[in-house]
């Protein structure tokens, strides 16, 4: 069962939350506990809430009952709570959602110069300094449009990484790539887990979870069916539910 | 064990690709350009030669009619009556009034000025001369010098409105029109779609009226009902009504022009800036609007043609334009039987402003192209 009990160390905080879309119930009463540091993967058949679950903790969707917190300051509908909360919270998307009217360095120097108010110059060589981080800082001043999807994607990690979040989330972040591509992506990814950062990832890719993750989440119909590490949960899953999905794509 | 493995395990084999080669001669070039377009099959070719034909039989006494057997220069006397070559006399004798209509001729250098400060403008920006930036805020601030050199004031003598008139009238309403309705349309795009019930309701409540009757009946109320409706004392002179009439017809259609392209920008490009903590209006500023816009470029220039056209039926509430200066001139006893001269000089001139606007929209498309936002 999850772990309910929040200490010093926890940088998320949901509590009994519940959402729905209309009379859908797509969240049912989930209970999580993050630490910092923790590196978390949500796996689970579509549909299960997953994207969801990590949508409601940057507020881009709303939950109707229960409570998010995120570092102490509660999830409220004002938008200055929403704020603060983005700020900490960044999000790399399925479909990479860059900017395609803008070139990649202007991506990825956005955030900083608009939200965070930071000088031109400053924002753009913090920026030149990430994309090299994800290794593509020769196509800086190409259009997304240009890139195959594992750059843009890794582009989008650098968009994260200059707004100096220090909770990622990542939804499906390799569901849309080809196949040649998702090691590219995931090779940035484990990059940064060995770093000092929080990351819910929504991935589907097991490998990656048993490597990184130190706990592996399993939904379904909206609940969180068992969390464990993933030796555990891979090896010896508690629920017959958690086996088939497991038999399926492992 | 091993060194038998090894034995028998082939290597690979090693995948070669093939070089690129050119492609067949008949499809490249002037003659494959002729093929694809012009004789790609037995249709296609028939139809090119029943064109050929028919530009054989119009063209040569079209010339003749407008250049060779053209009378250029003179008097209402230098033109024969029933002489087969076009009187281009009548519209050089007529020129003033057809571009600046009753406008007093020891001012006309003030419209002549204003006038070739537009075109120079509009040149550069055809050519792309300059900055983009410095052209752009030029469009923005153009209007007010040239209300002031056209109106006069602060140091000018004020020249009536009811003596302007012509393609000097038509530009300006034209060049008013656009610069007002686009800014208001895109608010009322924005507004419609609003989460506020409130905003959204007083959009459509905007649009949907404006969009459901025509221009004349727009024109109409300007300039006949809305003087009964204003207090006493408060005057508004009937040309700025009828501007007010033609900005908010056109800033409905801009609107669902705009609303057009606000629909197809993908949901992810939303989360993507409030994922980090961008606001509504720069989220709308700068990542919404410029990809909408560039979406809706040619509607967009579409819109601006018609407005254009559209202001030649101020002619009804007495306000004389490019082509209600033409019908005038064409009634001149001294002049009669050359309106058909005057006409074609008249679709010429909005033919060239038109087909200019429609290039300059074709050069934005490309430029989207270099962006890539078309593959996107």
């Amino acid at each position: 069962m999850p772990d309910t009990r929040a200490d010093a160390d926890t940088v998320i905080e949901l509590t009994g939350v519940n959402k729905w879309y209309g009379n859908f119930h797509v969240l049912k009463q989930i209970d999580l506990m993050v630490k910092r540091g923790e590196r978390i993967v949500i796996c689970g058949p579509s549909g299960s809430g997953k994207s969801t679950l990590i949508r409601c903790i940057n507020g881009l969707e709303r939950h109707q009952t229960g409570a998010i917190r995120v570092q102490g300051v509660k999830l409220t509908k004002r938008a200055k709570d929403l704020h603060a909360i983005r700020g900490q919270v960044g999000m790399v998307f399925q479909n990479f959602n860059l900017y395609p009217h803008m070139t990649i360095l202007e991506n990825v120097a956005f955030a900083p110069i608009w939200v965070n108010k930071m000088p031109l110059v400053k924002a753009q060589s913090q920026a030149m300094h990430h994309l090299a981080r994800v290794q593509i800082q020769d196509q800086a001043d190409k259009y997304p449009s240009q890139l195959s999807g594992g750059q843009q994607q890794r582009v989008a990690i650098a968009r994260l990484l200059c707004m100096n979040c220090r909770i990622m989330l990542f939804d499906e972040p390799t569901s849309a790539l080809d196949p040649e591509m998702i090691k590219e992506v995931l090779d940035v990814m484990v990059a940064l887990a060995a770093e000092d950062i929080t990351m819910i990832c929504v991935t589907h890719e097991m490998g990656f979870a048993r490597t990184v993750a130190d706990r592996v989440i399993f939904m379904d119909g909206g609940e969180i069916v068992e969390s464990n590490t993933p030796q555990e949960l891979f090896e010896h899953p508690r629920y017959d539910r958690t086996q088939l999905f497991l038999s399926q794509i492992l | 064990m091993t060194a038998c493995f090894s034995q028998t395990a082939q290597m690979p084999l090693i995948f070669q690709p093939r070089p690129a080669l050119p492609p067949p001669k008949q499809s490249v070039g002037m003659i494959g350009w002729l093929r694809a377009n012009l004789f790609s099959s037995w249709l296609d070719a028939g139809l090119t030669v029943m064109a050929l034909f028919f530009l054989y039989r119009a063209l040569p006494p079209l010339f003749s009619w407008a250049i060779w057997n053209a009378v250029w220069f003179g008097g209402p006397q230098s033109c024969a009556p029933g002489a087969d070559g076009a009187c281009w006399a009548f519209v050089a004798d007529k020129f003033r009034v057809l571009m600046v209509g009753l406008y007093p001729a020891s001012e006309i250098w003030r419209p002549l000025l204003g006038g070739v400060a537009l075109i120079a403008l509009a040149l550069a920006s055809a050519l792309r001369i300059g900055s983009g930036k410095i052209r752009a805020a030029l469009w923005v601030a153009l209007p007010i010098p040239l209300y002031w050199l056209v109106n006069g004031g602060m140091g000018l003598s004020v020249v009536d409105q009811s003596l302007w008139g012509g393609l000097m009238l038509s530009i300006g309403l034209a060049l008013a029109g656009i610069m007002c309705s686009l800014p208001i349309g895109i608010l009322l795009a924005l507004g419609r779609r609003s989460d506020i019930a409130v905003i959204k309701a007083l959009c459509i409540g905007i649009i949907e009226p404006i969009r459901g009757v025509p221009l004349i009946t727009i024109l109409f109320m300007a300039s006949v009902m809305l003087p009964l409706f204003l207090p006493v004392g408060l005057e508004i002179n009937n040309l700025l009504r009828v501007q007010i009439g033609i900005i908010l017809f056109s800033a409905a259609y801009m609107a669902e022009v705009v609303r057009g392209g606000l629909q197809a920008i993908p949901k992810g490009q939303y989360d993507a800036a409030k994922s980090i903590g961008l606001n509504y209006w720069k989220t709308t500023v700068l990542v919404v609007l410029p990809q909408a816009l560039r979406h809706v470029i040619p509607s967009l220039i579409g819109r601006c043609i018609a407005l254009f056209k559209d202001t030649s039926l101020v002619i009804i509430v007495g306000l004389l334009d490019f082509l209600g200066m033409v019908k005038a001139s064409s009634q001149d006893p001294e002049w009669l039987g050359h309106d058909a001269e005057a006409y074609v000089f008249c679709a010429l001139i909005y033919w060239v402003i038109c087909f200019g606007m429609s290039r300059y929209g074709r050069s934005l498309e490309r430029l989207r192209k270099k962006d890539g936002l078309d593959n996107a």
